[in-house]
C-alpha cells in the first residue's frame, strides 16, 4: 500500500507462505522422525522459519533491525497492534490508580437480589456491578493487570522451559539433542489446548498458578524448538567460530554469543504466545479449571464465570470478552507484522 | 413470536390453574374422549386431560444412576423412579406429612410390631398382584443384600436407616393375611415407619425382581454394575411404566400406565431429557423443546416468569451451615470465639442478595417444617461490635482463622459457594478477624478434608429426606468423628445421649419436646458447634401450558397430575 | 515397509503402556476422588472408608494398576462410576465419539466451503478491499474465544430468533433409529428424512462456532498458497500460452494450491477436538468433550482413562497412516 519497501507480495498482517507451511514436502526432520513429526510438521516449519529469520537478521547486525523498524513504523497493522498493546500495558500498570473503586469491595451488594443479580449502571459506576455487587469498570481495569500477569508469566514460563530444553539441544547437540527434540516433537504434536485442559485438570487444587503453569507447559516445546533452530543456525556462523577459535568455553559461547542473537525470534513468538495464553486462560476458566477465587479479577475468569448470566445480562460476558478479543488481536497484529519484518523472504 | 403471545398465555395459564384445581375432583369420572385440537386451553385443562396423548418433556440436570431406587441416593434417579413406583407410605402432595399410598393404614401398639394394611386391587406393571406377600418380599429383599448391595454406594438408605446384619433395625415381615403385612423392628425409633416414604423404599414387583435378578448388584473393578432389572426392567405400581433409556441421546422415556389403580396420568408419555448445562436447559424451555426443568438458576426466575413460564417454588427443606471444628483449630474450643464468629455474620444481607425469594435465615440446624423445630430460638443478631467485644473477652482480638469453601459444585442449599464465602469473609474482616482462604474442589479434597476434621471453618449443607429431626441432627452430630469435631467439647457425651434418647422415644409429643430441647441446647451460647446460615428454596419451572405440577419440599413431585394444553 | 509398520506398532504399544501407567498413577494420587463424588455430604468417615475398601482404592497403586491391566488385556476397561454408572467405560467412548466426529466433520466442511473461495479471491486481488477485509476477519476470528462465539451464535440464532435448536443432537420424540450413532448418517441410511434434517439443524450452530478454528488457518493457507503458485513459472507459461483464465484457475492454480490445504486440514483435527470440548459444553452436545467434563466433575477415572487412551490410540494410528501415505505419495521419503 503506502509501503515503498521491497516487499511486493505482502499485505499487512498476513504471514508469508514460507512461515505457514505452504509447501508440501515434509521437512527432513519429519522424514526422520516419522509420524509424530509429520503431523507437527506445520507448527515446526513455522517455528523453524522464524528461528532462521532471526538469526540472519542478527548476522547482518543492527542494520537489519533498523530496516525492520523502518518498515514497521510505517506499517499500519503494526502500529494498531502496538498502540493496543501499549494501552493495555499502561492500564495494567496504572490499574490501581485508574480504577475508581476497590475491585473487591462489594459496594453495590445492597442492590443485588436474585431477581436483579446485576446492578445497573449508575453514577459512579458507569458499567454497573457484577453479581457480588462489585464495580464492573474497576474489575475490568484491575483485571487487565491480572490478565497481563497470566499472559506474561505463562509466556515466560514457557520461555524458561524452552530455554533449558532448547539450549540443551542446540548448545550441546549429539544424543542430548536427539532425545530432547524427540520429546519436544511429541509435545508439539499434541493439540495444545487439549494438553492444557489435561494438565490443569490434573492439579489437585486449581488456582491462578495452575492456570499459568498449564499454559506455560504447552508453550515450552515451541520455544525449545525455536531456540534450538536458531542456535543450530548459528553454530557455523562466523562469530561463533571466532569465539571457539579464541578458546572461549562452550557454555560461554552458548550464553554470551548464541543466546543473545536468538532474541529476535523469541520476541516475535512471545508476542504471539501472549495472545494465545490469554485466550487459553479464558477457556480453562470456562471449563471450570481456572482459578476458583474471583476476588482478584482476571478477564478470562470473568468471562468464564459469566456464562450463567449470558441470556439475561449478556453485557457481563461481553465486556471481558471484548477486552480479551481486542488485546489478543493487538498482540497478534504486532507479532505477525514483527515476524514479517524480520522474515528474510519478505526482503528479497 | 413467543414474546407476543406471552400475555395471552399467562392469562390462560392462570385461568387453567384455577380450573384445574376445581376440576381435580371430577377427573375420575370425567372421560371426555376427544382431546380436540380446537379445544381452548381452559377447556382441555379440565376435561380432555385424561385421554390426552401429549408428551411432557422435562429437562433433568443429570442422568439417573439406575432405575432401581433401592440402589440409589440421588435426586436425578428418584425423580424418575417416583413416577414408576409407589411406596407403602406416601407423602402429602406439596408437603412433608405421611399419607396412605400402597398401605391404607399402619398401626402399632408398642412401636416394634407394625401392621400395614395393603391397598386392594393394585397390580404391578407386569400383572403381578400387590398383596402382603409381595410387600414382605420387598422387605426381605432389602435386608438380604450381598456385599456390593450393602455398600454405601449400593443400598445407601437402607444401610443408613436400618443397617444390615445383626444390628439391623429390620427384624421380620410376615403376611398375616392377604392384605396385612406385619413388620417387626428391633427397636423403637422415631423415624419408623416414616422412613418408608423415601423413594428408595419403593415397592417393586417380586416376579420381575426374580426374573431379572434384581439383587445381583456386583462390584467390578472400581465400580458397581447393576443387574438387568435395574437397568431395563424396573417394575412398580406407579402411574407410569418404564419404556426406554437412551444413553447416548440422554433421554428416559416413560409411558402412561393405562391400568393404573388410581387417577391415570394426564400425559401419555413422559420424557426426561438430560441437559447437564443449566443455561442450555433454560434455552430449551424457551425454544419450546422441553416443557419444564428442575432447579432453574434463581437469577433466571424473574426472566422465566416474564416469559410466561411458571416458576414453582418448593418450601425450603434444606440447610446451609458454617461448621466450626475445634479438632482442626483448637482456638474454636472457646465458646466466646464461636459466638463472636456468629454475631459477626450479616446473614440477612446474604439471604436477600444471594438466595432466591422464599429463602430464610436459619435459627437452628433444621428447617421450620420439621417436627422438633423450636420457634422460641432467636437468631443470633448481626452485631459487629458485640463480636469484637466477645473476641476481646476471649483474648483473641487478633484472631486468624482458615475459611474453606468448595469449588466445582452447586448445591440446592448453596447455589454459588463463592458468594457465601465472600459474605462471611467480608463480615469477619469487618470484625477485625484475619481470614485465610482455602478452596478445594468438592470431590477433589473438600469432602474428604472437611469430614476428616482438617478444616477449621467450612460450608456444608443438607437436604432433608423426610420429616424427621433425626435425619438432620444425626447427619451432623452423630458419632465421635463427626464433621463438627464435637468430641473436643466436654458436652459431647451429653449431645450423643440426647440425640439417641430423642430418637428412641416412642411417644410423638414427647419426642417433639425432646428435639426442641436438643435444638435449644445446640444453639445455646455454650454449645454452638456451628452456625446455621440459611434455608434456600429450590424451584422448578414449567411452561405456561403445563398444569397440575405440584412442587414438593422433598422434591418428590408427582408427574401424573400434569396436563398439557396445546 | 512392513518392517517399518511393525516397528511403529511396537513403539505405539510401548507409548500407550507408558501413558496408561502415568495416567493411572496420576489420577489416583489426586486428593478426593470417586468416593467423595459418590457420597458427597451424605458420606461419613466410616462409610467413605468402607466404600474405598470395597472399590479397592486402599490398595497400593501398583496393585490397583495390575488389576486394571489384567482386565484391560481381556478387553475390559473398567466400569463407569459416574458418566454412565454401572456400564462399561468403553461404551461412553463408542456412543459419544461419533457425535464429536460428526461435529468436527461439519466444522471442517463449513470452514472449507467458505475459506477456500475467500482465500482464492483474496489472493487474486491482493491489497483489495476483500483481501484486507478477510485478512482482518481471520485475525479477529483467531482472537475470539471459541466458547464466546458459540454463546453469541446460540443467543442470536436459537434464543433470540428461534431459528435453530439451542442444544443437544436431536429433538426429543423424533422417531430415529440409531445404528452407528452418527445421527445424520443413521437417518440417511434408514431414510428417515425428518430425523436427518433434525440432526442437521442441531449441528449447524456448534459446527459453525467450531469452524472458526480451521477457518482462519485454511483461509490463510489458501491465500498464501495461491499467491505462491501464481508466481510459479508454469502458471506464467500457461498464461503466455494463452490458456483461458478458467483453465489456468482450475488446472494450474487451484490444484497446486490445494495440496497444502489438504495437509493442513489433517493437522487441524487435534485442534478441532480441543475446540469441540468447548463447543459441546455450550450446546450440551452429547460428545466426548461433554463426557470428559462430566467425568472430571464426578471423578470417573475408568471413563477418563478410556477416553484419553482412546484419543492417544487414534492419534497414533492416524499418524501412522499419514506416514504411510507420505511414503506412498512421495518417493523421496524412505521408511
Amino acid at each position: 500500500m503506502t509501503n515503498p519497501g521491497p516487499a511486493p507480495d505482502l499485505t499487512p498482517g498476513v504471514p508469508t507462505p514460507s512461515t505457514t507451511g505452504a509447501t508440501t514436502d515434509p521437512t527432513p526432520d519429519a522424514r526422520r522422525h516419522g509420524a509424530l513429526g509429520a503431523l507437527a510438521d506445520r507448527k515446526k516449519k513455522r517455528i523453524d522459519a522464524l528461528a532462521e529469520a532471526g538469526t540472519i537478521s542478527s548476522e547482518e547486525g543492527v542494520s537489519l533491525w533498523q530496516s525492520a523498524w523502518r518498515r514497521l513504523r510505517r506499517d499500519p497493522v503494526f502500529l494498531i497492534g502496538a498502540v493496543i498493546v501499549l494501552l493495555f500495558v499502561l492500564v495494567a500498570i496504572l490499574a490501581p490508580w485508574l480504577a475508581p473503586h476497590d475491585p473487591r469491595a462489594r459496594d453495590l451488594i445492597g442492590q443485588v437480589t436474585p431477581a436483579t443479580p446485576i446492578p445497573e449502571p449508575q453514577p459512579g459506576y458507569p458499567l454497573g456491578g457484577d453479581n457480588a455487587g462489585r464495580d464492573m469498570l474497576s474489575r475490568l481495569i484491575v483485571g487487565s493487570r491480572q490478565t497481563l500477569i497470566v499472559g506474561v508469566l505463562a509466556t515466560l514460563g514457557g520461555l524458561a522451559g524452552g530455554l533449558v530444553l532448547g539450549t540443551l539441544a542446540g548448545g550441546i547437540s549429539g544424543w542430548v539433542d536427539t532425545i530432547v527434540m524427540r520429546i519436544v516433537d511429541v509435545m508439539l504434536s499434541i493439540p495444545s489446548l487439549l494438553m492444557a485442559f489435561s494438565i490443569a485438570a490434573l492439579f489437585a487444587r486449581p488456582s491462578q498458578w495452575t492456570v499459568i503453569l498449564a499454559i506455560a507447559i504447552i508453550q515450552i516445546p515451541i520455544f525449545a524448538r525455536l531456540l534450538r533452530g536458531s542456535m543450530m543456525a548459528q553454530r557455523h556462523s562466523d562469530h561463533v567460530l571466532a569465539a571457539r577459535a579464541l578458546g572461549v568455553r562452550r557454555p560461554a559461547i552458548v550464553f554470551r554469543h548464541m543466546l543473545p542473537n536468538s532474541l529476535g525470534p523469541v520476541i516475535v513468538q512471545g508476542t504471539l504466545v501472549l495472545a494465545v495464553s490469554i485466550i487459553d486462560a479464558a477457556a480453562l476458566s470456562f471449563l471450570g479449571l481456572g482459578n476458583p477465587d474471583d476476588s482478584i479479577p482476571e478477564w478470562g475468569q470473568m468471562l468464564g464465570k459469566a456464562q450463567t448470566f449470558f441470556n439475561t445480562y449478556p453485557h457481563i460476558a461481553v465486556y471481558p470478552a471484548l477486552c480479551i478479543i481486542v488485546v489478543a488481536l493487538g498482540f497478534t497484529l504486532m507479532g505477525e507484522s514483527l515476524r514479517e519484518a524480520l522474515d528474510p523472504k519478505s526482503r528479497r | 413470536m413467543k414474546n407476543r403471545s406471552v400475555g395471552a398465555l399467562a392469562t390462560t395459564a392462570a385461568l387453567a390453574l384455577l380450573l384445574t384445581s376445581c376440576a381435580q375432583s371430577q377427573r375420575e369420572t370425567d372421560d371426555a374422549g376427544d382431546n380436540g385440537d380446537g379445544a381452548t386451553g381452559t377447556q382441555s385443562a379440565g376435561g380432555g386431560a385424561e385421554a390426552s396423548d401429549a408428551t411432557f418433556v422435562f429437562g433433568a440436570a443429570g442422568a439417573p444412576t439406575t432405575f432401581d431406587p433401592f440402589y440409589a441416593s440421588d435426586g436425578e434417579t428418584f425423580r424418575v423412579t417416583r413416577q414408576i413406583f409407589q411406596n407403602l407410605i406416601g407423602i402429602q402432595p406439596g408437603g412433608t406429612e405421611a399419607v396412605p399410598e400402597l398401605a391404607t393404614e399402619w398401626t402399632s401398639e408398642d412401636g416394634l410390631v407394625w401392621d400395614f394394611t395393603i391397598q386392594e386391587g393394585v397390580k404391578f406393571h407386569d400383572g403381578t398382584d400387590l398383596n402382603a406377600e409381595a410387600v414382605c418380599a420387598n422387605f426381605e429383599r432389602w435386608a438380604d443384600q450381598n456385599e456390593a448391595g450393602q455398600s454405601p454406594s449400593g443400598a445407601y438408605y437402607f444401610g443408613n436407616d436400618f443397617g444390615f446384619g445383626e444390628d439391623s433395625l429390620y427384624k421380620s415381615c410376615e403376611a398375616t393375611d392377604e392384605f396385612t403385612a406385619q413388620v417387626t423392628v428391633s427397636r423403637v425409633t422415631g423415624k419408623f415407619p416414616m422412613v418408608l416414604s423415601q423413594a428408595s423404599y419403593a415397592i417393586q414387583s417380586p416376579t420381575a425382581m426374580d426374573q431379572y435378578k434384581a439383587n445381583d448388584i456386583k462390584l467390578e473393578g472400581e465400580a458397581f454394575v447393576f443387574p438387568e432389572y435395574a437397568t431395563s426392567h424396573p417394575t412398580g405400581t406407579g402411574p407410569f411404566t418404564f419404556e426406554s433409556y437412551d444413553n447416548a441421546g440422554g433421554t428416559v422415556t416413560l409411558a402412561r400406565n393405562e391400568d393404573f389403580w388410581g387417577d391415570k396420568a394426564g400425559v401419555a408419555s413422559l420424557v426426561f431429557k438430560i441437559i447437564p448445562d443449566e443455561a442450555a436447559r433454560r434455552q430449551e424451555l424457551e425454544a419450546g423443546t422441553i416443557q419444564g426443568y428442575d432447579l432453574p438458576n434463581p437469577v433466571d426466575w424473574q426472566a422465566l416468569k416474564d416469559a410466561g413460564n411458571q416458576v414453582l417454588i418448593r418450601d425450603p427443606f434444606n440447610i446451609l451451615y458454617l461448621a466450626l471444628n475445634p479438632v482442626a483449630d483448637p482456638q474454636l474450643e472457646d465458646p466466646l470465639v464461636r459466638q463472636a464468629l456468629y454475631h459477626a455474620l450479616n446473614r440477612d444481607q446474604f439471604v436477600t442478595s444471594q438466595l432466591p425469594e422464599g429463602a430464610e435465615v436459619a435459627t437452628q440446624f433444621m428447617p421450620s417444617t420439621v417436627t422438633g423445630w423450636d420457634d422460641s430460638i432467636a437468631a443470633y443478631e448481626y452485631d459487629t461490635e458485640k463480636a469484637k467485644q466477645l473476641l476481646e473477652q476471649a483474648g483473641k482480638s487478633d484472631l486468624t482463622i482458615e475459611l474453606w469453601y468448595p469449588s466445582e459444585v452447586s448445591r440446592p442449599y448453596m447455589p454459588d459457594p463463592q458468594r457465601v464465602y465472600d459474605q462471611v469473609k467480608s463480615d469477619w474482616e469487618a470484625a477485625g478477624i484475619t481470614v485465610e482462604t482455602v478452596t478445594k474442589p468438592w470431590a477433589g479434597g473438600y469432602i474428604d478434608d472437611t469430614q476428616a476434621s482438617r478444616a477449621p471453618a467450612f460450608f456444608l449443607g443438607w437436604t432433608g429426606d423426610l420429616n424427621s429431626a433425626d435425619n438432620f441432627l444425626c447427619a451432623f452430630f452423630c458419632g465421635d468423628d463427626n464433621q463438627f469435631g464435637t468430641s473436643a467439647y466436654d458436652w459431647h457425651g451429653e449431645l450423643q445421649d440426647a440425640i439417641r434418647a430423642a430418637d428412641a422415644e416412642a411417644d410423638e409429643a414427647k419426642r417433639e419436646a425432646l428435639y426442641k430441647e436438643l435444638n435449644t441446647n445446640i444453639m445455646s451460647p455454650e454449645w454452638l458447634p456451628g452456625l446455621p446460615i440459611s434455608h434456600s428454596p429450590p424451584a422448578l419451572v414449567v411452561a405456561a401450558n403445563v398444569q397440575g405440577m405440584q412442587p414438593s419440599p422433598l422434591t418428590a413431585e408427582d408427574f401424573s397430575t400434569v396436563t398439557i394444553t396445546e | 515397509m512392513l518392517r517399518f509398520i511393525v516397528r511403529r506398532l511396537l513403539q505405539a504399544l510401548i507409548a500407550l503402556f507408558v501413558l496408561s501407567v502415568l495416567l493411572f498413577a496420576w489420577l489416583r494420587s489426586l486428593p478426593g476422588g470417586v468416593v467423595s463424588a459418590l457420597l458427597g455430604e451424605r458420606g461419613t468417615p466410616e462409610s467413605a472408608a468402607k466404600l474405598r475398601a470395597q472399590l479397592g482404592l486402599d490398595d497400593p497403586i501398583p496393585v490397583q494398576y495390575w488389576r486394571f491391566l489384567e482386565r484391560a488385556v481381556q478387553g475390559d476397561f473398567g466400569v463407569s462410576n459416574g458418566v454412565y454408572r454401572g456400564q462399561p467405560a468403553l461404551d461412553v467412548f463408542t456412543q459419544r465419539f461419533p457425535a464429536t466426529i460428526e461435529l468436527s466433520f461439519f466444522a471442517i466442511l463449513i470452514a472449507l466451503t467458505f475459506a477456500i473461495p475467500l482465500g482464492y479471491f483474496a489472493a487474486r486481488r491482493r491489497g483489495g478491499v476483500l483481501d484486507t477485509g478477510s485478512v482482518v476477519f481471520s485475525l479477529v476470528g483467531v482472537a475470539v474465544p471459541v466458547f464466546f462465539l458459540a454463546y453469541v451464535l446460540k443467543y442470536l440464532f436459537a434464543v433470540r430468533w428461534g431459528l435453530l435448536p439451542p442444544s443437544g443432537r436431536q429433538t426429543v420424540g423424533i422417531n430415529a433409529t440409531h445404528i452407528t450413532n452418527f445421527y445424520v448418517l443413521d437417518a440417511l441410511m434408514t431414510r428417515e428424512w425428518d430425523a436427518a434434517w433434525d440432526a442437521l439443524k442441531h449441528l449447524v450452530l456448534p459446527a459453525l462456532a467450531l469452524s472458526s478454528i480451521p477457518f482462519a488457518v485454511v483461509f490463510r493457507i489458501t491465500r498464501a498458497a495461491v499467491i505462491d503458485v501464481m508466481d510459479e513459472d508454469y502458471v506464467r507459461t500457461a498464461r503466455a500460452k494463452g490458456l483461458t483464465a478458467r483453465t489456468i484457475r482450475g488446472r494450474h492454480i487451484m490444484r497446486n494450491a490445494l495440496i497444502p490445504v489438504v495437509t493442513i486440514v489433517g493437522l487441524q483435527i487435534g485442534a478441532l477436538l480441543a475446540g469441540a470440548v468447548l463447543t459441546e459444553k455450550v450446546f450440551a452436545f452429547q460428545g466426548i468433550g461433554q463426557a470428559l467434563a462430566i467425568g472430571f466433575e464426578l471423578r470417573d477415572y475408568p471413563v477418563l482413562q478410556v477416553l484419553i487412551m482412546m484419543a492417544a490410540l487414534i492419534y497414533i494410528v492416524v499418524n501412522l497412516l499419514v506416514d504411510i501415505a507420505y511414503a506412498v505419495i512421495d518417493p523421496r521419503v524412505r521408511l
